[in-house]
């Protein structure tokens, strides 16, 4: 994530920055350059200074560089020059960002020691022992990697955050949701779980939790360290898990039922927050193609079967047999689990067959898979997977949760768009975007005949959805995959799209004859 | 199998093809010179702009015609033997057909003013015009000033365009304010700022007299009728207004005057030929139309509405209420109904007219003076529903309804500032105390 910053630095052409903007961009490179020596283990006397005023230029270099970018020109989209510049149109410069994004996650997850993180006891050094004061203040500890990490992620919502803001500033739509993200990864993400940490002590021990993180996004959330974890801490304990549960089949399908899944993907989400910020200079790079919409669906939904399928190995792997001990036992978990499937899947079925229409076949595979498994695990218990549940948890872990999310998932930003992960990888997102299908009021409404087929939202739309085959035929724009981030509604040079909520009634409404022509051909042909 | 042949892939000729190949199996072919697919030309301005790539502007994916079995022709018709039902091309091919849908769009007009096919000095309308741009004026080293001639809705567009490369550009235009043969005086004062406001040289009520040869055959620079200034320039931009392309149906048995003469059936004077889009030419104008529309949306139902009559569902040509948008810079607009400028505006017809103070946002209402019927809405700045404003002229509402409801017909974005009652305001201040 420490690449981040050098993105916003070559956004523009060098010789199209002002005197300013080149200023600015010296200013955060001297910031990150810091960051760059203490990698290669330059001792600094006071690491508490040195890493705040790295930080501090980083921010202000970035700060500058946007207010001398977007406050000296008109209110309006800015989208210049978008195709023409090599950080954003897959020049030397976006394949350079990606490859050194990529190689910063895979030292990130696999080789930690080389940023400094000291193990077993020993002491942090070189980067990540920059980041040992700011830690301390926070949780009490030293820092980790996931520490650093987690403070440059926050950094670069931040900064890229304000970014956005300015370059929307006439739409509060994306001003509002860029703040939320903010806030949320701010103290959420952030500083919650550090506030947390301090509460630790050697009788009461709460896992870190960062509360907005739902399962399955927290695909670990039900493990049972933190399960036991969460137990022992008593009420607070229960509490959270209590919570974790309520997220997501209760507050979720409300929400989402209330607003559709852009409450989450665009509003709160931590990996969304990235995308919508330091992501947004790569969103017109995602693959429109109805090759990526399939490939995109059988990806997403295998992973959704994954997770559902891995949790309930995980947790059926510690439940107990004897019910006199405690009533969830193994059997009784997996009936529950089968049982809420059946419901949810026969309910779809007999309610909404006709919007599932081909989705149908879809849902019924992932079902039978997991049913079919389920009752594997209840003939053959664990023996079923010829590996342990752990086993299958840290693959999940490693394949889905570091190298599909951060490594390609961000590191191939500038290469794919940024939203990578949570069009093709993210199983909250598959199952948002079931009940934002089914059960929302939220679609995009297309402004009667006023399309001219430009082509601008299907650009910018980083889901890949080719909003513009809807608008022209005037059909609301319902898809699973819209996190609702508005961009296309803002592009439209014509204001033909309005994300709003509004009733369930005539949302999905293919046109074949658009308004404008004459009533009497409308009706025949568009009742059909 | 009956063959239908459309000459051109824009919009009109498209909706035709996409619509008869739903109700039938005819085979269709689609004729053009001008790309190998169908592009929405109102996205030309993005590509030179760098929002987006040519084949962005591509609604379609390629394998789209093959699927839908509806055959593309790369080729330019020369002319048109309507006894033999042959075209005939400038490589002097052939291709016979059954029924023909000439769909040929427009040219971009040249009123004949010296220099005006000098190196540099153009239209805007076809692929190769972009290109053309792209070649003479790729950045303000060598375009180090433009001058576009013609004030209406591509002209704006090309000044934004040039200005996005930092290329200055002188803006000449008839009028004494800026399209203001379209729209009344506030709305158009409104724009004149904007542009201005966009460092772009705006010069009103002027006309170009002839444009200079540099001495091997490129443009110089332009001269001014009024004033005899010559400016110098590398690009001059011909915007002034389009024309039918079909010149190369004047030696054919097919009617024209200005564009391509229909009935209301969208056929000409000979059976089984139909024209579409912006070539057509209504016999009689409906209602308070042109006979000439050379819009997106009007191509687009008339290709809706060809496609019944070609697949055995006559019908005439009956649009419904009149539409329209464009964007000015920053500033969006659309229009639902009619509202007149003051140059031709009927009788009967008066405005209420409401500006916000930060100079980007206004609206004109056009009602009747004599009964108060609700007559069309300017919008700018501020997105409106078309859905109801249509049914509300539909339902015939007088103004005040209209005044009251605003907030139903608003299409902003969530969040955004609302504007019903200081616009409520304004009006009662104007008409009711009045
Ligand atoms: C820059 C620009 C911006 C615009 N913006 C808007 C807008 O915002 N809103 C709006 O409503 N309208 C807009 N318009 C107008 C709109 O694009 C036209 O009204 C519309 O494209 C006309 O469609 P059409 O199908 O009639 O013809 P066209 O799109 O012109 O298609 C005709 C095709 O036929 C081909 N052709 C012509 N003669 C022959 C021949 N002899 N042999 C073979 N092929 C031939 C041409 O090469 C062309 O490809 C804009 C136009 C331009 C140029
Ligand atoms: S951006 Fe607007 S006008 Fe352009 S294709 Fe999309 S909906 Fe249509
Ligand atoms: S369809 Fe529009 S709102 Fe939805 S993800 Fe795409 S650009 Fe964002």
């Amino acid at each position: 994530m420490s690449t981040q910053s050098h993105q916003n630095l070559s956004l523009a052409d060098s010789k199209q920055l002002s005197t300013q903007q080149k200023v600015a961009s010296g200013i955060g490179i001297l910031g990150l350059f810091i960051l760059v020596l203490a990698l290669f283990n330059v001792n600094f006397p006071n690491r508490g200074l040195v890493l705040a005023s790295a930080l501090g230029l980083i921010a202000t270099g970035a700060i500058w560089f946007a207010n001398n970018a977007y406050l000296s020109k008109s209110k309006g989209i800015k989208n210049d020059g978008v195709w023409f510049k090599s950080i954003s149109s897959r020049g030397l410069t976006g394949w350079i960002t990606g490859i050194a994004l990529t190689s910063f996650y895979i030292v990130l997850y696999f080789k930690p020691v080389w940023l400094g993180m000291g193990i077993d006891g020993a002491k942090n050094t070189g980067l990540i022992a920059l980041f040992d004061p700011l830690s301390k203040l926070l949780s009490g500890n030293p820092a980790s990697q996931w520490f650093v990490y987690g403070t440059l992620y926050t950094l670069a919502i931040l900064i890229f955050g304000y970014k956005f803001i300015l370059k929307y500033r006439h739409n509060k739509y994306e001003q509002l949701r860029t703040a939320s993200v903010m806030f949320f990864q701010l103290a959420f993400a952030f500083l919650i779980p550090e506030f947390m940490a301090r509460l630790n002590s050697d009788s009461f021990s709460l896992p870190y939790y960062d509360l907005k993180n739902i399962w399955p996004l927290n695909y670990y959330n039900f493990e049972q360290y933190r399960v036991d974890d969460f137990i022992s801490a008593g009420d607070v304990g229960l509490g959270l898990l209590i919570f974790g549960l309520v997220s997501i089949f209760v507050i979720t399908p409300i929400l989402t039922y209330k607003y559709g899944k852009r409450w989450y993907c665009s509003w709160v989400c931590g990996c969304g927050g990235l995308a919508e910020t330091a992501g947004d200079a790569f969103r017109h790079l995602s693959d429109k193609s109805t090759f990526a919409w399939k490939v995109e669906r059988w990806v997403v939904h295998s992973v959704l079967v994954f997770v559902v399928l891995m949790t309930t190995a995980v947790v059926y792997s510690y439940l107990g047999d004897d019910s006199s001990q405690y009533w969830l036992t193994k059997n009784v978990f997996l009936y529950s689990v089968a049982g809420l499937l059946t419901i949810v899947f026969a309910g779809v079925l007999f309610f909404k067959r006709q919007e599932l229409a081909k989705d149908a076949k879809l849902g019924a595979i992932g079902y039978f898979v997991i049913i079919i498994t389920l009752i594997a695990m209840h003939q053959f218990g664990m023996r079923l997977f010829y590996f342990e549940a752990e086993t299958l948890r840290s693959s999940y872990g490693f394949l889905i949760g570091s190298i599909f999310s951060g490594v390609i998932g961000t590191g191939f930003y500038p290469i794919f768009g940024n939203r990578v992960w949570c069009r093709f990888g993210c199983p909250m997102a598959a199952i948002l975007g079931f009940q934002q299908r089914l059960f929302s009021k939220f679609r995009i409404t297309t402004n009667g005949g006023q399309c001219i087929s430009c082509g601008n939202c299907s650009t910018y739309c980083e889901m890949g959805i080719d909003v513009r085959a809807y608008a022209q035929k005037g059909e609301n724009i319902v898809r699973s995959s819209c996190v609702g981030c508005g961009v296309c509604s803002a592009v439209c040079p014509r204001g033909v799209l309005k994300l709003e909520n509004d009733s369930m009634n005539g949302r999905i409404n293919s046109q074949s004859v658009l308004l404008g022509n004459d009533v009497d051909l409308m009706d025949l042909l568009n009742q059909k | 199998m009956e063959h239908i042949v459309i000459i051109g892939n824009g919009i009109s000729g498209v909706t035709a093809a996409r619509h008869i190949r739903k109700q039938s199996d005819k085979k269709i072919t689609i004729v053009s010179d001008e790309t190998d697919y169908f592009f929405s030309r109102t996205a030309l301005m993005y590509i030179y702009m760098g929002h987006m790539k040519f084949e962005h502007t591509q609604p379609y994916e390629n394998h789209f015609w093959e699927k839908n079995r509806i055959d593309l022709k790369r080729g330019r018709v020369k002319t048109v033997e309507t006894t033999s039902k042959t075209l005939i091309f400038e490589n002097n091919e052939s291709l016979t057909y059954d029924t023909l849908i000439i769909a040929t769009g427009s040219k971009p007009n040249k009123f004949g003013w010296p220099g005006q096919d000098l190196k540099g000095a153009q239209g805007l309308y076809s692929k190769q015009d972009l290109d053309t741009l792209e070649e003479m004026a790729p950045n303000n080293k060598s375009c180090q000033r433009a001058v576009i001639v013609g004030g209406g809705l591509i002209g704006i567009e090309l000044a934004e365009m040039l200005n996005s490369r930092g290329i200055p550009v002188t803006f000449l235009v008839r009028e004494n304010s800026f399209w203001n043969g379209v729209l009344p005086q506030g709305d158009s004062e409104m724009i004149n700022r904007h542009i201005k406001s966009h460092h772009i040289d705006l010069r009103l009520a002027t006309n170009l007299k002839s444009i200079q040869d540099d001495g091997n055959g490129r443009v110089k620079s332009v001269i001014i009728e009024e004033t005899g200034e010559e400016i110098p320039c590398n690009v001059v931009g011909l915007t002034a207004g389009v024309t039918p392309n079909i010149d190369f149906l004047k030696s054919s048995a097919i009617e024209t005057d200005k564009g391509v003469l229909v009935n209301r059936q969208l056929e000409t004077n000979i059976k089984g030929i139909y024209a579409i889009g912006d070539c057509a030419q209504q016999r009689e104008a409906i209602g308070q139309r042109r006979s000439i529309e050379a819009v997106w949306y009007t191509g687009r139902m008339m290709g809706e509405v060809v496609a019944q009559t070609i697949c055995g569902n006559p019908r005439t040509y009956n649009p419904g209420h009149w539409f329209n948008s464009a964007k000015f810079l920053d500033i969006e607009y659309q229009t639902y109904g009619w509202v007149f400028s003051e140059k031709n505006k009927p009788v009967y017809e008066a405005h209420f007219h409401w500006k916000h103070d930060d100079d980007t946002k206004c609206i004109t209402v056009a009602f009747h003076k004599e009964n108060q019927q609700f007559l069309g809405i300017n919008t700018f700045g501020i997105r409106m529903r078309h859905e109801v404003f249509d049914r509300w002229l539909t339902e015939k509402r007088d103004i005040d309804f209209v005044i009251q409801h605003l907030s139903e017909a608003n299409f902003d974005p969530e969040f955004y500032k609302r504007f019903e009652k200081d616009i409520l305001k304004t009006y009662q201040n104007q008409f009711q105390n009045a």
